[in-house]
């Protein structure tokens, strides 16, 4: 069974292959945008602390999102 | 409502010109086309008739509704004679009168006499034609041959046939053949030996006999009758109210003797049934009863222990001080709960209610995640409304209907029965689905095109139609221009007119002969009104969202939405998915789907409510499932659903529900789900309850209670409970008040109040001031968006492949006489069509592996292995098997693996690679789960009191 950063690291990448017909940049836009409609703020936290974490081997495009996701996460 | 029949007017509605005539003296306009004896009927005349039903087209074989026209010779029958203006017509003279009393005669002398005894006593048309032709005496004698002594059929486990009541009216026939098209009965036999019989001769249980009940209602004597009227009598009262089964919605006239049901009759006025039903909302109502049913709460500390029965103040004070104890040790967002679209608006309302105002947080989804939130989310995407565009009605304008993904005549039986009349009309049909389901071929009805694509690429099949569409100038451009985004359409049809999206391109991939997708394509895009219906096997894979939204475009581009006959129409699985989607059971939407970060909307519900609503969305059920095991989840309370049997992989859905400190389930019955239960609350049937249910054609129709809950409390009841012990100072004494605040705080149920539906018997959402009287069919003159929205739908093949280990493809279904995980239907007679799961398997692949007709076998996935007997046949292509879900035993779930669909995460059902073996019998995952199972169920004895 995945752990649940590795789920995360699967929807997100579902996410944006289903979205890849629309070129790199403007995939990772519409799966951040994807996320923040959807995805809780816990899952949202975990996401964005995993691109610094070690652990799950991220594809690029998700580690690009998370990352983003990271800087648009408010401080805490 | 005390009991009275409801009125038949002979003969069907006519929709001419009005025409005006006189019958027996008094003036009349009906619509041309009208028969005389509905003509009268309007005007409270009431013919004699035995062989006309206002739900069948006339036959005129009795010869009872003789009527006298002036200027013409004879006496016609006025069932069959259709009005002509200025005709002059009576229906009492002497000489009908002796006509008609001879016909009487001549039935009557072959009729038992035992009408004081009679089941149907006081319910039967021949008694009443008997009375009404002024019958005293039979000429005939009774001595001579007749058919008194024929053997009764007691095959159906709900109705029973006695040829001695039998007038060979033949209504029974046109009643299978006309209003449920399977066409099961005919009339032996010419003149005196005619008799009806079911298929040839076998009886009813054996024949194709659906047991829809079509026939029985249509019956004027007790030949056919239901069982419940035999042994409780005739209904002294009547109730109308919404059957608890399918997104259909059937209304029913609930029949009653006292406080017990006697029967429940489709109801006429019904808008979504007109009058007809199938065997489950008819017959299948007995789990109401069942001795399964749990009637008090219980609780116990451990799943390991015997559940204890406790008072509902103890279960209640005990839910309330779990969920807080919970949230002040994990923080706020450590509990949530589940809606259930088996319960009502109302519900489901106030457990997202309950959540969003008393847990603080939006942890709150449904049971139609794992069935319909593609739809949600794919046409809210694209037409920006998150609901099916047409009434049920509207099938009678289509021209060539789609069917895509959904199997109608099990599934949804009475929608099935009136495609199945339109396409007997001479609509095309075009069938998309693994499987040759029954629609492809039955009497009377072919499918002009069956793609048996392999599971999984939907998205590429309807993609290589719009490239058929697109490349060959079939886009109805006008609409496409005027009504749709013309940016994005430029884009998607650019998209899809790629080459490598043609049907040569993707013929391997989908196992469906390119020219076949071509002629489909043509057919859909230029044989008329296109409508396309779907159900789960769109919505159920890892691309569900892209196939609705792939649907979408092609409506778009063929401009088939926004009238009537055409449309996109989701075919709902329970009976009130539509309106738990509408009540806001989803983590990131409000009632009337608004996302919880629209500060306007939530406004609203904040002053009304009086608290400070969660800007963010909240877990959906696998999600909570995960931080469960995670141990940042902890608390659920599960309204009327068995996530356990009908979640996928449950060896995950276990572990997630095992590692929760307090699982509360409300249920009729200890489902699977109550195995990790720690509370457990007993919860009401449809009968016991009032409120509404929404069905796929977005109507809002009533509920009523027709007995007392026999838990003691309806469901909206228990959940005001369980606010109140947490503080929220609910004080609702009725559901018509949660209605109220719906429509107060929903702009698209702003028109909506108990009253209405009482007028109105039903009405489509949208219901407001532009549209008080409801919304038949949407996006008339715009979309609800707009400009309807194209998109891009790529093919991402899903990440469940076959290989050397599991080279078939598993997909799973449902069938008419069971209902999915069963925990009603199994409790009922239904058990006699369908009393376990079985594996569909293609002859090649059961030689291949020595498997016979009947074996057992194995069938293992990635995820699990459970064992379920083999039924041979080639309705499954070669490489994929089917099964249906309905008993735990098979746990089928057992087997679905996590994938889900990539914007909703509604799990991948419809395909998992699979290998199948023979096998001895149960594997060791059923046998340990059920040892668990009868574990978890203990009830420990009460002590008795001193
Ligand atoms: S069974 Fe009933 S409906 Fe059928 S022919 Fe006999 S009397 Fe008529
Ligand atoms: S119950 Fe329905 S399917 Fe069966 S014979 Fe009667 S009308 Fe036909
Ligand atoms: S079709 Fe659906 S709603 Fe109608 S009676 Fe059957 S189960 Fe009930
Ligand atoms: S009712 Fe008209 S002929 Fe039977």
């Amino acid at each position: 069974m995945m752990s649940t950063d590795e789920r995360l690291a699967y929807m997100a990448d579902q996410i944006l292959r289903n979205f890849a017909s629309r070129g790199q940049e403007a995939a990772i836009a519409a799966t951040l945008d994807h996320i923040g409609q959807f995805w809780d703020p816990g899952m949202k936290s975990r996401a964005a602390a995993m691109p610094d974490a070690p652990g799950v081997v991220l594809s690029d495009g998700v580690r690009a999102t998370f990352m983003r996701l990271r800087d648009s996460q408010p401080a805490s | 409502m005390t009991f009275t029949r409801e009125k038949d007017f002979g003969t069907p509605e006519a929709t001419g010109e009005a025409v005006s005539l006189t019958i027996d003296g008094q003036q009349v306009s009906v619509p041309a086309g009208t028969s005389i004896m509905r003509a009268a009927a309007m005007v409270e005349t009431a013919i004699p008739k035995l062989c006309a039903t206002d739900s069948l087209e006339s036959f005129g074989s009795c010869r009872m509704c003789l009527v006298e026209i002036e200027g013409r010779k004879g006496y016609p029958a006025s069932c069959t004679t259709p009005v002509a203006s200025g005709m002059v017509v009576r229906t009492e003279t002497d000489k009908l009168r002796k006509l008609r009393r001879g016909v009487m005669e001549l039935y009557i002398s072959d009729h038992p006499l035992d009408c004081l005894t009679c089941s149907a006593n006081g319910d039967c048309e021949l008694q009443d034609m008997a009375g009404a032709v002024g019958l005293r005496d039979v000429r005939f004698g009774f001595e001579g041959a007749n058919h008194l002594e024929g053997c009764k059929d007691e095959s159906n486990p709900y109705f029973t046939f006695d040829p001695a009541k039998c007038i060979v009216c033949s209504r029974c026939v046109r009643a299978c053949d006309e209003v449920q098209g399977t066409l099961a009965l005919t009339v032996d036999g010419r003149g005196f030996a005619s008799k009806i019989s079911a298929s040839q001769g076998e009886g009813f249980l054996a024949s194709e006999c659906v047991s829809c009940g079509a026939c029985v209602q249509a019956c004027p004597t007790s030949a056919l009758i239901e069982n419940t009227v035999i042994e409780k009598g005739t209904p002294d009262r009547a109730v109308v109210t919404t059957c608890a089964y399918c997104g259909v919605g059937c209304t029913f006239r609930a029949e009653m003797r006292g406080e017990e049901l006697v029967r429940m009759v489709p109801w006429k006025e019904g808008k979504a049934n007109h009058g007809h039903s199938c065997v489950k909302g008819r017959f299948a109502w007995g789990y109401a009863q069942h001795r399964d049913r749990i009637l008090n709460p219980m609780v116990r500390n451990s799943v390991d222990e015997p559940w204890r029965e406790v008072s509902w103040d103890e279960a209640i004070v005990h839910v309330a001080s779990e969920f807080r104890r919970i949230q002040n040790s994990y923080g706020t967002r450590a509990i949530g709960g589940i809606t259930s679209s088996r319960c009502t608006n109302e519900e489901t309302f106030l457990v997202q209610k309950l959540i969003r105002q008393g847990f603080g947080n939006n942890n709150v989804d449904t049971c139609a995640r794992v069935c319909h939130s593609p739809t949600g989310y794919g046409l809210k995407t694209t037409f920006g409304t998150s609901a099916g565009t047409q009434d049920f009605d509207s099938v009678e304008q289509a021209d060539v209907v789609l069917v895509i993904g959904a199997n109608p005549t099990d599934g949804h039986p009475v929608f099935g029965s009136r495609l199945k009349k339109r396409l007997r009309e001479g609509a095309k049909l075009i069938v998309i689905d693994p499987r040759r389901i029954d629609l492809v071929r039955s009497p009377h009805v072919e499918a002009a095109h069956h793609l048996p694509l392999r599971p999984g690429t939907n998205v590429a099949l309807l993609t290589a139609m719009a490239h058929v569409i697109v490349t060959e100038g079939l886009v109805d451009e006008t609409y496409v221009r005027e009504r749709c985004d013309t940016e994005a359409y430029g884009e998607w049809a650019a998209f899809v007119s790629d080459p490598a999206r043609s049907p040569e391109a993707i013929e391997e991939l989908t196992g469906v002969p390119a020219a076949d997708v071509c002629a489909a394509a043509r057919l859909y895009a230029t044989g008329g009104n296109g409508a396309i219906y779907y159900g789960l096997g769109v919505t159920e894979h890892s691309q569900g969202s892209s196939t609705v939204m792939a649907i979408a475009n092609l409506a778009m581009a063929t401009g088939n939405v926004g009238k009537p006959g055409a449309g996109v129409n989701p075919l709902r699985g329970q009976n009130n998915v539509q309106g738990s989607c509408d009540m806001g059971s989803f983590p990131h939407e409000l009632p009337g789907y608004r996302h919880v970060s629209d500060s306007v909307a939530r406004a609203q519900f904040e002053q009304d409510w009086g608290v400070t609503l969660d800007a963010e969305p909240g877990l959906r059920i696998n999600n909570m499932l995960d931080a469960a095991t995670d141990g940042t989840f902890k608390g659920i309370f599960i309204q009327g659903e068995d996530i356990l049997q009908s979640d996928p992989n449950t060896t995950h859905v276990a572990a997630g529900l095992a590692a929760m400190e307090c699982v509360v389930v409300q249920d009729l019955f200890l489902n699977e789900t109550a195995n990790y239960a720690h509370v457990f609350l007993p919860g009401s049937t449809f009968l016991e309850k009032d409120g509404t249910f929404t069905n796929a054609e977005r109507r809002i129709q009533r509920v009523r209670k027709v007995m007392e809950p026999k838990n003691g409390y309806a469901d909206w009841e228990v959940v005001q409970l369980v606010a109140n012990a947490m503080g929220l100072g609910w004080t609702y004494t009725h559901p018509s008040q949660v209605m109220n605040e719906i429509a107060r705080l929903t702009p698209t149920f702003a028109g909506v109040t108990y009253d209405v539906l009482d007028q109105r018997g039903s009405v489509q959402w949208p219901v407001n001031e532009a549209a008080p009287d409801g919304t038949p069919t949407m996006h008339i003159d715009h979309f609800v968006r707009g400009k309807g929205l194209f998109v891009v739908t790529d093919y991402v093949p899903t990440d469940e492949r076959t290989g050397p280990r599991f080279p078939l493809l598993l997909t799973t279904g449902r069938i008419l006489s069971q209902y999915n995980v069963g925990a009603q239907t199994r409790r009922t007679p239904n058990e006699a069509w369908h009393a376990e799961d079985r594996l569909e398997i293609h002859p090649h692949d059961a030689e291949n592996r020595g498997i016979r007709d009947g074996d057992w076998v194995a069938l293992r996935s990635r995820a699990g292995e459970t064992t379920l007997r083999a039924l041979i046949t080639d309705r499954v292509a070669p490489g994929v098997v089917y099964t249906t879900f309905h008993h735990p035993d098979t746990q089928a779930n057992v087997i679905t693996t996590d994938f889900s669909d990539w914007a909703t995460n509604c799990p991948e059902y419809k395909v998992t690679a699979v290998q199948v073996a023979p096998s001895n019998g149960p594997s060791d995952w059923q046998r340990r789960y059920r040892a668990q199972a009868d574990q978890s169920r203990r009830i420990e004895t009460a002590e008795p009191a001193e």
